[in-house]
């Protein structure tokens, strides 16, 4: 990237997907608008530098129509087709094939899914679509349950990315199972994108906080009141939570620890520092905290 | 006439049909749309030199809205 986009105190590497290389870490689908015009805006404010098309018959009679990709500019967005609907690996497999051929990239969101009620990733039949399409010289991101043991062997079959569930599909659920992802973290070294169940911007931010690589959404705007106020939430939200996961956050304590000086209070007794100097310590002759009884 | 099944329906189409035929017929342009014959692939290029058979199937696709 020529121009990097954040001060230096929020510098960055950009998320390499195969050779595609995104600033942003923010992955939206263009599902469920109101209308491309409104797709177009969501896009753009959310700041995204990589979107999501499902591949579907063609419409044997409708009539010359605006198309998606007249609303998707693909000079600034890359596109990554899915195969979103495939209930086995053969169909997706196919499905790939057809969306390398309309787009001419070797990117592709790989979803094998169980059944249409729970729409849940079909962990046997995943497996078996990525080991075919790495095989075809396709760079594979796969959703997938948030299983780590599985995410290890989806990195084993060749996998450019893992992209665990926070929740199920479009329910808004949010990330269930942290603890899922931050094994997820330490077991893979290829990106780890949380992909579907995000339904607000507190979801974005838990997930970058543990370290996602990035994540996807599309029903959280899409559906949201306003989709173009929840694009500018998820936008922030992502780049809060990324920052913060590098920053580094504080450990969870149980005590208290001030943040104002403890000494100098007025009134106070000349010597005497409950807590000792910048709070941190305690003075000679004092209990640790936790040996203090008050009444 | 040939009969073949396009997207899953029953159809007849004239003799000497080309894949480039059907695809021509559509609402977008050709570009925008992938054909697969009998499950393979048939790439933009070849879609003018490939004439339906009867029992042919072909499904034509596109890009639509999704996450």
């Amino acid at each position: 990237m020529d121009t990097p986009r954040e001060p230096p105190h929020e510098a960055d590497e950009p998320l390499r997907l195969g050779s595609a290389l995104l600033r942003s870490r923010l992955l939206v689908g263009t599902g469920k608008y109101a209308s491309f015009d409104q797709m177009a805006r969501a896009l753009e404010i959310s700041g995204t530098d990589c979107v999501t098309v499902a591949v579907r018959r063609v419409n044997l009679d409708a009539s010359r129509g605006p198309s998606l990709l007249d609303h998707v500019d693909r000079r600034r967005y890359q596109i990554l087709p899915n195969t979103a609907g495939c209930f086995d690996a053969a169909t997706a497999v196919r499905t790939a094939v057809l969306a390398r051929e309309l787009l001419g990239t070797d990117l592709v969101k790989l979803e094998v899914l169980g059944d249409p009620k729970t729409l849940l990733p079909d962990p046997v039949g995943t497996l078996e679509a990525t080991r075919e399409l790495v095989s075809q010289g396709f760079t594979v991101l796969v959703y997938c349950s948030d299983d780590p043991r599985l995410a290890v062997r989806l990195e084993e079959a060749g996998a450019a990315s893992v992209m665990p569930a926070g929740s199920p599909i479009g329910s808004g659920q949010g990330v269930l199972n942290p603890n899922a992802i931050r094994i997820t973290l330490e077991l893979v070294r290829v990106p780890v994108i949380v992909d579907a169940g995000v339904g607000t911007a507190s979801d974005v931010a838990i997930a970058m906080e543990l370290g996602a690589a990035g994540v996807l959404l599309n029903t959280g705007i899409a559906l949201a009141r306003e989709p173009l106020r929840m694009a500018a939430a998820m936008r922030d939200a992502c780049r809060a939570g990324r920052n913060a996961f590098l920053a580094g956050r504080i450990e969870r304590k149980l005590y208290a620890n001030a943040s104002s000086p403890p000494e100098g209070v007025v009134g106070g007794v000349v010597g005497s520092v409950i807590g000792g100097a910048a709070g941190e310590t305690p003075a000679p002759g004092e209990p640790p905290l936790a040996a203090k009884r008050t009444s | 006439m040939v009969e073949i099944t396009l997207n899953g329906v029953a159809r007849d189409v004239r003799e000497g049909t080309t894949l480039a035929d059907l695809v021509d017929g559509l609402a977008l342009p050709p570009e925008q749309v992938a054909v697969e014959l009998n499950r393979a692939l048939v790439r933009q290029g070849e879609r003018e030199s490939r004439r339906l058979e009867p029992g042919d199937q072909v499904e034509l696709v596109t890009l639509v809205g999704g996450g």
